[in-house]
This record gives structure tokens, C-alpha cells and sequence, in this order.
């Protein structure tokens, strides 16, 4: 199969929105693209099992490799493994329930325009930065690819969105941006210590795979490019554009940010930082332990004192991104399939949610939650939608929450120093407080006795918004209920990089 | 002519090109300041007479220079009094500060 | 039938119940819901009753001892390191047992709830959260796997959740539901934590190897988790310490037990199945499940027994002064269950000194009738009268004979008078009490007198005492509400003559039950007594209660009060946890994480600031710098070239 089709297709549905006339035939376009990518990456997941049925036991298949810029010996170089498989699927769920709520397009800019042309452009534009991240096998069309999903950001959240949100926007992008600098300089220092035998540089990451970079290089570079990414991942105390940016971001922004964006950074310190300088990734191990650990209790903590849903997600989020970060800390294969589970189950709960804040926004043009209560009485189905949502972020099982955050779990406690079990038992205990959150925020704004009497009025979710929170269910149900397929998908991924890891020889 | 030496001349011609940034410093209305760019440039035409007749007479690259400088002040001045009139039109004013479309 | 054709039915059609009613109840079926969901538990009934019989009576025993058969094992979630989450089935006696009492009562309140939850807008609803809760608590009794048993112990968890607040536009069904979820789970996390230690120490998940590896005293596992130590105490006790926290959480053990008299803000069907029979029990059945492992560690053996000692006289003072009839039911569960806790605690691997575990697991079952009869009749009683205050009831007798007949027998059950069943079991725990630790059996005794009193004061508050005139039209209700009462009242006056100990006994093996004449004596004593008090205090309508109250002065006051255990609580939830945690995280987050992130920006912006006054747009401005440039430039060609 033509992996380029999963960077094409999008692209082409981009451009094809930016001809379209009026809402809605930009809405269908985008629809029918949208759709096609979930398709096809689920093609793509059927062809990738049926190669590995077919035995081929490369690390990377479907790749693509050619000269992009010899000079500099940027090749355009793509391959998926598991992982990217896993984050692919997650981005096309994504995209496509992205556009279905954003159907009716209820953000507008400050000028009352509805622009949804270029609205939809840059939402799937974005898509395709996402995809092309993901698939990426050469450091510089990672970056490339990288910072193409800045951009839309910034102007999603500048010009439809809500609240402060000129400040939120430029805060957001200044720091993406800031993390971008940090992620080149260690991508450039990476490149110019490769060395492919001849006496040149190469950014291809199958090779620096192989080689040895110098301990000393990789002890230098390892920061640049792990905080670069993290920043993109809430990495503490990086994280405080996530608050800001969330919530004045229009929904479907909101859910791309979280569903996709953060997990450009979880996907980029792990194929990156890690994957590339494992020497490093020990040698800072505990340091990203500790940042971690304060990030998912501190960030769960300082949930509690939210009054706002978004507020109260995105700082949820600042936790359970801290689950990656700390499954990538700990160096076992565990918990790395642990740390991209919880992308992906991240990626699909925390969209449910931000869709769900969206809809009840819609109808009752609030987003305190001392002006909500008793929804579950008028709307049905999105109340319920929520309190699934709350229920897979505090880690019920049977939802895909309670899978990754076990599988962290499990991989830490398989080191066997004093220091990982305390920072487990640090990070357990966020269940509590996530319960504590959670349940707060459904007590007040879905059940009890209903707030305002024009509540009563409200309309429930249209057929769109509907099929946009079954499709994300449905994926953290397939997740939570049968984790085997996405263990086994992800398996081989983390055994590679794994394999770099354990062959290091110093430790600390 | 040969009596007056150089120093007397260059020092003419010195003070005319200082009156000149004076007057290009202080003045606000934008015909003085381009009558204050006129001193300098005679200011500097003097220069290259003087140098070319007293250094070398037989040689006549100065004059030509001095011919060449003062075309391009009558075209320069065409042109920026063009500007100060199209300028006075929309500001009813040639002050230098009113002009200020292009900052920002 | 070989089990594996069957079994998994027992489970999947509760959860089938719960996709098809929840999916599409609302729209499709409506009232005949609760139809479905009757079915769909009878045919599990059925099939668990098959079960039990062809395990108890066919091939459950090798050799005179039962064997541990697991007919159904598929991997869930496979970790690299080897070890494994599996989704099994396990037959034991034990969980046989719990698959009969709870497929039984399930049915019962399932019944019960046709003519209770009558008319009620979510009944749909209803009925998949009871199918929920089924599937999950029969999950948790057969499960092979500890993390099996995790995963559906919080499912339980979260469908006890669904169902408290299922009035949810009352604020305090919300505000119960949270609690409850709250508190077990933060014994959930003591538990997941001593799953990670067992896991880690013993190299696996599953339960028959992790026993079998921790109890085996030569197994490198067994040495390992025994010799090392945390904090001065060795891991093992440790890790069972924390897994039975998970279970007091759960079974609502001092001191997390403030969640149940909450709870009952429930429809009372569900706190008759969830809060008396089935999910306040796992806690019990959990540590009878790893009883094996307890049973090799004095330490934690110890801990179980003082916790389930405590527990049962401090819930039997506080449920004397309730005037609310299920909190006064939700206060005596506790107390009954601290019985079986400390019944386990004193008991010992193997023949007689195993008595303490076949006394608990008989006293759980005959409690799971009595108790949720108790539960319903109280049911049938408050939707008769609309209110759960003793205050406005009395009388009832006229009204309910049905109702006042089985309600009587449950009492006569939970009191421990002679036939019926709960003498039988309480005699055991007793004994087993007496023969390890006289104070716990002291206290055990105390708290029988207890129950009765505050048992028969409700007896009597409820159906005796002032009478209370309704309209002539008031009647018991459906033909749905009676069955499972005089059903259930059957059972409690039969399950006392079920020689338990031929099924269940710490290691499998025949245990002869003894049956002392002599020394059934004092309890009966004790439980005529706390009868005959509550008689003189609340048969008729006199102010001897009162007087008794005021006599009593502080002691009566703080019971009344719950001896401040929820004050304590939201003490330290809202002053310390909100307050000094909560709000500073969220402090430090704005003013000095963001902080220095803005002062970043604005520090650029007024670098920027300053270095825009340059550019000021004034030409003269700009010819100023041009010439200052030139002379300079003039000034160094002048002294530098060379």
C-alpha cells in the first residue's frame, strides 16, 4: 500500500474545501474527506496486520524514501510501524468527529463572519500535519510536518474563538514555537554528530538508530529536543498554554489540541528523544520521573479548584499527559506500550469531552459550573456522553482510561528500585483525586435539580453531534473492552525501541 | 584668483554644508528642509570645483561632477516637490510630522 | 453438561441485559423492562442453581476435597514481562456459593422492583444498572485473576454509584453517590497498590499460582516477600494490609464506612441487593479468597480481626439511636458483616482451627436473606407510607400482614433466636471467637444483645407502638412486591439447617460443624434480653425512650452522631485536602508556573518596547543618526586607516 495516499488524501480534502461555496458544501466536502481518511486508515491498519501476517518483520513497512533536498541529505522519508499505526487511527477518529461537530459552525469570528471556508481548511490542515508527523521516518520532515500543525492552531483560536482569546492564541503559539526552536536545535545537533561512514550527516532515524551517537552529544541534545517535544506534551511547567489555549479554543480546535496536537509531543519524545539517545533517555530518566509525577498530581490537584469545564479538562489533561511522559520515563517495555495507550485513550476521551463541553455550551452559553445543573433531564444524550467521558478519565474499566493507566502502572513497578514504587504509588493516587474531580463536576452540571428554568427548553444532540460522541465511545469502548489488539498492535514498537535502549551499557 | 587660498574657499564651503544639516535638523517644513538638502549639495559642488581647479587644473572630472550633481538636484527637487505638493493636498500641511501614513 | 457450555451464560446474559436495555430500553421496551430483566436473571438463577448442584454434589470433589475448576480463561491484556490480566471463571465453593446467593437475590429485587419502581420515569434505566450491577458482581465472585477482581470490583464501584444517585435530581442522592464512590475508592488504590506487591513479589496475576507461590514456605517467591521489609514491616503484611483496605472500603469497615448509611438515598431495592447482600460483602469474600495467603501472616490476620470487632459494636451502639429505618439497616449490615470480618481473622488454614472461615462465609450467606427480606419489607413499608423516619410509621401491622409476618422472622433471624438461620451462623462465629480470643468474643456477645434491641425496637416502632390511622385504600402492593418476601423469608427460616461445613471449609475438606447445647445458652440470653427491652421501651407509645436518651446524656448524643466520624471527614476533605492542597496547586499554578511564563513574555515585550523608540519615524530622526554615523565613520578612517 501507498502510504503518501495518507498524507495526499487529506491534503487534497483541504484544498478542496478552499473552492468550495457556502456552508454547506464545505461541511460535505469535509464530511466525505474526513470520512475517506477514517476509512482508509483503517485500510491501512488491515493491509499493516496483513503484512506482519505475511511475516515481514521489518521494523518500519510501507516505506517511501526519497530525495527531498540532497544537499542537506533531507530525504522525504516515510514508514509506519505499530505506534504510528495506533496514532494514525487515533487522528482520523479525530478529524472526522472534529467535523461533524463542528457542523453547524456556531463559532464566529468577532466580526460576525462565518468564514467557514477558511475554518475547515485549517482544521484539516492541521490533520495533515498531524498525519505526516506521525508517519515521518526523516528528522527533518518530522519537523517540517511539525510545524505545519502549529500554524492552525494559532489562527483557530485567534480568530474563532472565545474568551481572552487573542492572548491565548499568542501564548500558545509562542510556546509552541518556543518548543519548536528547542526541537530543532536538538534534531540539528543530532544530525551533525551522525556520521554515515563517508564523512556525511544524515537525519534519517533509521540510521542514527543504529549508530552510536557520542554519550556525551546525546547527554547534551537529549534536553533540547525532550522539552521541545514536551511542551507540546504539557510537559511541568511547560504546560500552562494548555489551560488558556483550551478554552478559548472553538470545540473542534479544543478537541484537535488535545486529541491530536499533545500527542504530537508524546509520539516525538519517544521517537525522537528516546528512540535516538537512549544513553540520555537513562541518564535523565529520574528527572522526567519526578516531572512527571508532579505534573499528574499537581495537575489533577489543581483541577479540583476549576470552575470552568474547559479549565477543569484542560488541567485533567496536564495530568493524564503526565501518564505518558511518565511511561516514557521509565524505560520498560511495559510501560511504553503503557505510555501510548495512553495517547490513544487520552486522544479519544479527552475529544469526547471537549465535543461534549462544546454541545452543552452551545445550548446554554455557559461553561461555569455554578450556572449548570440537572442537564441529565433535558439532554439525555449528551449528559450521558459526559458522564462516560468522566468515567473513562477516572479510570473505570471497560474504558480505555483504566487499560493505559494499569499498563503504566504494571511497567513501573517492574523496576525493581525503591524509586520507581514510590513514584507509582505517587501517580496511583491521582485515581483518587481524578475521582474527586470528576464526580464534583458531574454531581453539579449533569445531575441534580435543574439550574435555570430556560434550561428546560434546550434541544438534545442532532443526528451530527450524536454520530460524532458514538464514533469516540465506540473507540474507548473497543480500547477498554478488548485491549489485546491495540497491546498487540503496539507491541513490536516498543520492543524496538526497547531493544536501543537495553543496549545500553552505562546506566546513570 | 590664485591669491585666495584653498582654506578660505573650503571653509565657505564647510559652513554651508553645517548650515545645511542645521537647517535639515530643525526645520519641520518639508520646501525649507529640501532648500537646506540644496545647501549641502552646493556645499559639495563647491568642494569639487575647488579641489579640481587647485589640484588639478589640467583635469576636468570635478566640473563634471558638480554638472552631473546639480541635474540630479533639479530632478530630485522636481520630484520631491511633486511629493510636498500631492502631500499638502490630503494633509493641508507640509509639516514633516503630519506625514505619518507610513509609520507603524 | 460439561461447565465451560454454560457457564459464561451466567455472566453474559446479565451484561447482554444491560447493552440491550440500556441501548434501547428507553425507546423500545418501556415498562416490559422490567420483564426482560427478570428473565434475563431467572435463566441465570437457573443456571447457577445447576451449577452448584453439579459442583457441590457431582464432580466438584477429587479425593474427598473440592477441587478449584476453571472452565473459562481467555487473556485480556498481555504485559511484556510475562505476566498477564486474564478473564476467567473460577468455580470454588466459595464462589459457587456467592453465584447462588447472588444470582438469588438479584432475582428477588429484581422482582421486587416490578411493583416498587412502578411508574417511574427512568425504569429502564433502572433495570440496565441492575443488570450492570449483577454482571459486575458475578464477575467479581468468579474471577480467576486479581487484576480480574480489581477491574470488577470497581465496576461494582461504579454501578453502586449509578444506582445511589439514581434520584438524581436530589442533591443529597448526588452528594451520597460521590461519597460513596470516593471513599472505596480511595480504598480501591490501597488495594491496587497491594495488588502491584503481590503481582511484583509473586510474578503473576493469577490467583491459584499467587497462592500457591506465596504459601509455598520453600518457593523463592514465599522468601522474598517475607524477609524483605518496608518501613520495619515486611512486605507481605504490607501488601495484605493494603488489599484488605481495599475490602473494609468495601465492605464499609471502620473507619470507611461513613459511605453506607448514605447510600441508602438509593431506591431501596438496590440498597436491599447492593448495601446488604451482595457488594458490601466482597470485601469479606475477597479476603476469604486470599485466605490462604492471610492465613500465613499473624500480623494482617490481626488487623482484620480488631477492624471487623470494632466495626461491629460501634455500628450495633450507633444503629440503637437512628431514627431513619434503612439507616438503622445500613448501620446493622455493617455491624453484621464486622462479624464475618473478625470470624476470618480469627480463623486459621485447615480442620478445626478453620472454623472461623466456614462460620463467615455461612454467616454471609444466611445474612444475604435476612438481610435484604429486612431491606425490602422496609421498602414495602416506605412506599406505603412515603417516608423512612420511624416517627411517622407505627401500627403497620393492620395494614401489611404480610409485610409485619416476614419482617418479624428476619428479626427473629438477625437477632439469633433459635431455628432460624441466623442462630445457626452466629453460633459459629461465636464459637470460633471463643476459642481463639475471649475479649472478641465479649464483645461479639455485647453486640448480639445489641442487635436484637435496636432490631426489635424497629420491629416494634414500625408496626406495634402508636397506631397510625391511613385511608382505607392503603394496601401492602402487587403481587411482585409480596413473592420475594415470602420467598426470601422461607429461605431465612430453611438456611440455617444447611450442614454449610460439608461445602465450605478452609481446605476444602469435609468440616463437622460443632453444635454446643451449653453454650448456645448466653447468646440467646443476650438476644431475649435486647427483645424483651425493645419491648418495654417501643410496644407501646411511652416516653421511656426519652428517659432512657437523656440518662444516657453524652454517650447518647455522640452515637446519635455517628460518633462524629463524618465531621472528622469533612474536616479533613474540605479544610485540609481543598485548602491547603488544592488551592495552593491551583495558586501556584496561576501566579507562579504561568507567572513566569508571562513575565517571559512581557520582559521580550518591553525589551522590544524600548529598542522600538529608535525607530521613531521622524526623518529628521533618522538623518540625525545617518550623519552621527558618518562622522563616526569618518573619525575612525581618519585615525585608523592605515
Amino acid at each position: 500500500m501507498n502510504l503518501n495516499l495518507i498524507i495526499i488524501i487529506p491534503l487534497l480534502t483541504s484544498i478542496a474545501v478552499l473552492f468550495c461555496k457556502g456552508l454547506k458544501q464545505v461541511r460535505m466536502i469535509s464530511l466525505i474527506g474526513a470520512a475517506i481518511q477514517l476509512i482508509l486508515s483503517f485500510v491501512l491498519l488491515y493491509a499493516y496486520w496483513q503484512e506482519r501476517a505475511a511475516g515481514n518483520t521489518s521494523t518500519f513497512i510501507f516505506e517511501y524514501n526519497v530525495a527531498w533536498y540532497a544537499p542537506l541529505h533531507i530525504n522525504y522519508h516515510i514508514g509506519i510501524d505499530g505506534i504510528s499505526m495506533a496514532m494514525i487511527l487515533l487522528t482520523s477518529f479525530i478529524v472526522l468527529t472534529g467535523v461533524l461537530v463542528s457542523w453547524k459552525m456556531p463559532a464566529r469570528t468577532s466580526g460576525g463572519e462565518m468564514l467557514s471556508k477558511e475554518f475547515f481548511f485549517l482544521l484539516l490542515f492541521l490533520g495533515v500535519g498531524a498525519y505526516g508527523f506521525f508517519i515521518s521516518l526523516d528528522l527533518f520532515t518530522l519537523f517540517f510536518f511539525l510545524e505545519l500543525a502549529v500554524i492552525p492552531k494559532f489562527l483557530l483560536i485567534g480568530i474563532w474563538g472565545s474568551g481572552k482569546k487573542e492572548y491565548s492564541a499568542m501564548k500558545l503559539a509562542l510556546m509552541l514555537m518556543g518548543g519548536s526552536a528547542l526541537v530543532f536545535v536538538g534534531l540539528a545537533g543530532l544530525f551533525f554528530n551522525t556520521n554515515t561512514g563517508d564523512g556525511t550527516h544524515t537525519f534519517d532515524i533509521l540510521q542514527i538508530a543504529q549508530m552510536h551517537i557520542p554519550v556525551e552529544v546525546q547527554k547534551l541534545f537529549f534536553p533540547f529536543a525532550f522539552i521541545g517535544f514536551g511542551v507540546f506534551g504539557a510537559l511541568f511547567p511547560f504546560h500552562t498554554w494548555v489551560p488558556d489555549g483550551h478554552s478559548s479554543a472553538p470545540t473542534a480546535a479544543s478537541m484537535f489540541l488535545a486529541g491530536i496536537s499533545m500527542k504530537l509531543g508524546g509520539y516525538g519524545c519517544l521517537r525522537v528523544a528516546t528512540f535516538l539517545m537512549p544513553d540520555a533517555a537513562h541518564y535523565y530518566s529520574w528527572i522526567i520521573i519526578v516531572v512527571s509525577c508532579i505534573a499528574i498530581l499537581y495537575g489533577a490537584f489543581a483541577t479540583m479548584m476549576q470552575t470552568d469545564l474547559k479549565y477543569i479538562n484542560a488541567y485533567s489533561s496536564v495530568s493524564h499527559c503526565g501518564f505518558v511522559l511518565l511511561g516514557i520515563g521509565i524505560l520498560t517495555q511495559t510501560a511504553l506500550v503503557g505510555a501510548v495507550m495512553q495517547m490513544v485513550s487520552h486522544g479519544l476521551m479527552t475529544a469526547l469531552f471537549f465535543a461534549c463541553i462544546g454541545m452543552i455550551y452551545d445550548r446554554t452559553h455557559t461553561r461555569q459550573m455554578s450556572e449548570l445543573g440537572g442537564l441529565l433531564k433535558v439532554m439525555p444524550f449528551i449528559s450521558t456522553t459526559f458522564v462516560i467521558a468522566g468515567l473513562c478519565s477516572l479510570g473505570l474499566p471497560g474504558f480505555s482510561g483504566f487499560v493505559a493507566e494499569v499498563t503504566v502502572f504494571m511497567g513501573s513497578w517492574e523496576q525493581t528500585d525503591v524509586f520507581y514504587k514510590i513514584a507509582t504509588i505517587v501517580a496511583c493516587a491521582s485515581i483518587v483525586v481524578t475521582a474527586v474531580y470528576i464526580l464534583r463536576t458531574i454531581g453539579k452540571a449533569i445531575l441534580g435539580p435543574l439550574e435555570k428554568n430556560q434550561y428546560s427548553l434546550l434541544k438534545d444532540a442532532g443526528w451530527h453531534e450524536k454520530w460524532a460522541a458514538s464514533l469516540l465511545i465506540i473507540g474507548i469502548v473497543a480500547i477498554g473492552v478488548v485491549p489485546f489488539w491495540l497491546n498487540h498492535l503496539i507491541g513490536p514498537g516498543a520492543e524496538t525501541i526497547m531493544s536501543n535502549i537495553k543496549n545500553v551499557t552505562i546506566i546513570k | 584668483m590664485n591669491g585666495i587660498p584653498i582654506s578660505h574657499i573650503l571653509f565657505v564651503s564647510t559652513a554651508l554644508f553645517f548650515i545645511g544639516i542645521y537647517g535639515m535638523f530643525t526645520r519641520r517644513n518639508l520646501i525649507t528642509m529640501l532648500m537646506a538638502i540644496e545647501l549641502m549639495l552646493n556645499s559639495v559642488n563647491i568642494n569639487f570645483v575647488v579641489f579640481n581647479k587647485y589640484l588639478w587644473p589640467g583635469k576636468l572630472d570635478g566640473v563634471f561632477f558638480t554638472i552631473f550633481i546639480i541635474t540630479i538636484a533639479a530632478a530630485e527637487a522636481a520630484v520631491a516637490i511633486a511629493i510636498i505638493i500631492n502631500l499638502y493636498r490630503n494633509h493641508q500641511s507640509i509639516d514633516v510630522e503630519d506625514a505619518v501614513e507610513l509609520k507603524h | 453438561m460439561n461447565y465451560s457450555e454454560y457457564i459464561s451464560l451466567i455472566l453474559l446474559l446479565p451484561l447482554a441485559g444491560f447493552v440491550l436495555l440500556g441501548l434501547f430500553g428507553k425507546k423500545l421496551f418501556k415498562q416490559s423492562s422490567g420483564m426482560i430483566g427478570v428473565l434475563v436473571l431467572l435463566i441465570s438463577t437457573v443456571l447457577s442453581l445447576y451449577t452448584a448442584y453439579q459442583y457441590f454434589f457431582v464432580n466438584g470433589k477429587l479425593n474427598d476435597v473440592y477441587q478449584t475448576i476453571i472452565p473459562v480463561k481467555y487473556t485480556w491484556l498481555q504485559f511484556a514481562s510475562g505476566t498477564s490480566i486474564d478473564m476467567g471463571i473460577t468455580l470454588d465453593p466459595i464462589a459457587v456459593m456467592m453465584l447462588v446467593v447472588v444470582t438469588f437475590v438479584s432475582l428477588m429485587v429484581h422482582i421486587f422492583s416490578l411493583g416498587y419502581m412502578k411508574g417511574e420515569k427512568r425504569f429502564s434505566t433502572y433495570y440496565s444498572f441492575l443488570s450492570l450491577f449483577t454482571f459486575s458482581m458475578l464477575g467479581l465472585v468468579v474471577a480467576s485473576n486479581i487484576f480480574q477482581i480489581y477491574i470488577f470490583w470497581e465496576l461494582v464501584g461504579i454501578s453502586s454509584y449509578l444506582l445511589i444517585g439514581f434520584y438524581f435530581d436530589r442533591p443529597s442522592a448526588v452528594a451520597a453517590s460521590k461519597k460513596a464512590f470516593i471513599i472505596t475508592r480511595f480504598a480501591d488504590l490501597c488495594f491496587l497498590i497491594g495488588i502491584l506487591i503481590l503481582a511484583f513479589e509473586g510474578g503473576t496475576l493469577d490467583f491459584n499460582t499467587l497462592i500457591h507461590r506465596l504459601t509455598d514456605t520453600q518457593s523463592s517467591q514465599y522468601i522474598s516477600i517475607t524477609t524483605a521489609s518496608f518501613l520495619g514491616v515486611s512486605v507481605l503484611t504490607w501488601a495484605l494490609t493494603l488489599v484488605f483496605i481495599g475490602g473494609a472500603g468495601k465492605s464499609a469497615m471502620f473507619p470507611l464506612h461513613v459511605w453506607l448509611p448514605d447510600a441508602m438515598e438509593g431506591p431501596t431495592p438496590v440498597s436491599a441487593l447492593i448495601h446488604a447482600a451482595t457488594m458490601v460483602v466482597a470485601g469479606v469474600y475477597l479476603v476469604a479468597r486470599l485466605f490462604p495467603v492471610f492465613s500465613i501472616n499473624e500480623a494482617s490476620l490481626y488487623i482484620v480481626t480488631w477492624i471487623g470487632a470494632i466495626s461491629a459494636i460501634l455500628a450495633a451502639i450507633v444503629a440503637c439511636t437512628q431514627t431513619d429505618i434503612k439507616r438503622v439497616l445500613a448501620y446493622s449490615t455493617m455491624s453484621q458483616i464486622g462479624y464475618m470480618m473478625f470470624a476470618l481473622g480469627v480463623a486459621h488454614l485447615g480442620g478445626e482451627s478453620g472454623l472461623g472461615y466456614t462460620a463467615s462465609m455461612f454467616h454471609l450467606f444466611t445474612h444475604a436473606f435476612f438481610k435484604s427480606l429486612l431491606f425490602l419489607c422496609a421498602g414495602a413499608v416506605i412506599h406505603l407510607i412515603h417516608s423512612n423516619e420511624m416517627n411517622d410509621m407505627g401500627g403497620l401491622r393492620k395494614y401489611m400482614p404480610v409485610t409485619h409476618i416476614t419482617f418479624l422472622v428476619a428479626c427473629l433471624a438477625i437477632a439469633g433466636v433459635p431455628p432460624l438461620s441466623g442462630f445457626f451462623s452466629k453460633e459459629e462465629v461465636l464459637l470460633a471467637a471463643f476459642h481463639s480470643n475471649k475479649l472478641i468474643y465479649g464483645i461479639a456477645l455485647f453486640t448480639s444483645g445489641l442487635t436484637a434491641f435496636y432490631m426489635f425496637r424497629l420491629y416494634f416502632s414500625i408496626f406495634w407502638n402508636k397506631s397510625k390511622s391511613l385511608d382505607t385504600h392503603a394496601h401492602e402492593g402487587t403481587f411482585s412486591m409480596k413473592l420475594p418476601l415470602i420467598v426470601l423469608s422461607i429461605c431465612t427460616l430453611l438456611a440455617g439447617f444447611i450442614p454449610f461445613g460439608n461445602f465450605i471449609s478452609s481446605d476444602g475438606k469435609n468440616l463437622e460443624l460443632p453444635f454446643l447445647l451449653n453454650f448456645s445458652i448466653a447468646p440467646v440470653l443476650f438476644a431475649l434480653t435486647g427483645i424483651v427491652v425493645a419491648m418495654r421501651m417501643y410496644k407501646k407509645e411511652n416516653n421511656l425512650p426519652h428517659r432512657v436518651a437523656a440518662s444516657l446524656g453524652g454517650l447518647y448524643k455522640a452515637a446519635y452522631r455517628k460518633f462524629y466520624i463524618d465531621e472528622i471527614y469533612l474536616f479533613i476533605t474540605k479544610k485540609i485536602i481543598f485548602n491547603l492542597i488544592g488551592r495552593p496547586a491551583a495558586w501556584i499554578d496561576k501566579n507562579i508556573v504561568d507567572g513566569t511564563m508571562n513575565g517571559i513574555a512581557y520582559g521580550t515585550g518591553k525589551v522590544s518596547h524600548w529598542i522600538k523608540g529608535i525607530q521613531s519615524g521622524k526623518v529628521q530622526g533618522y538623518a540625525l543618526y545617518f550623519f552621527s554615523g558618518i562622522i563616526v565613520l569618518a573619525i575612525l578612517v581618519i585615525y585608523f586607516w592605515k
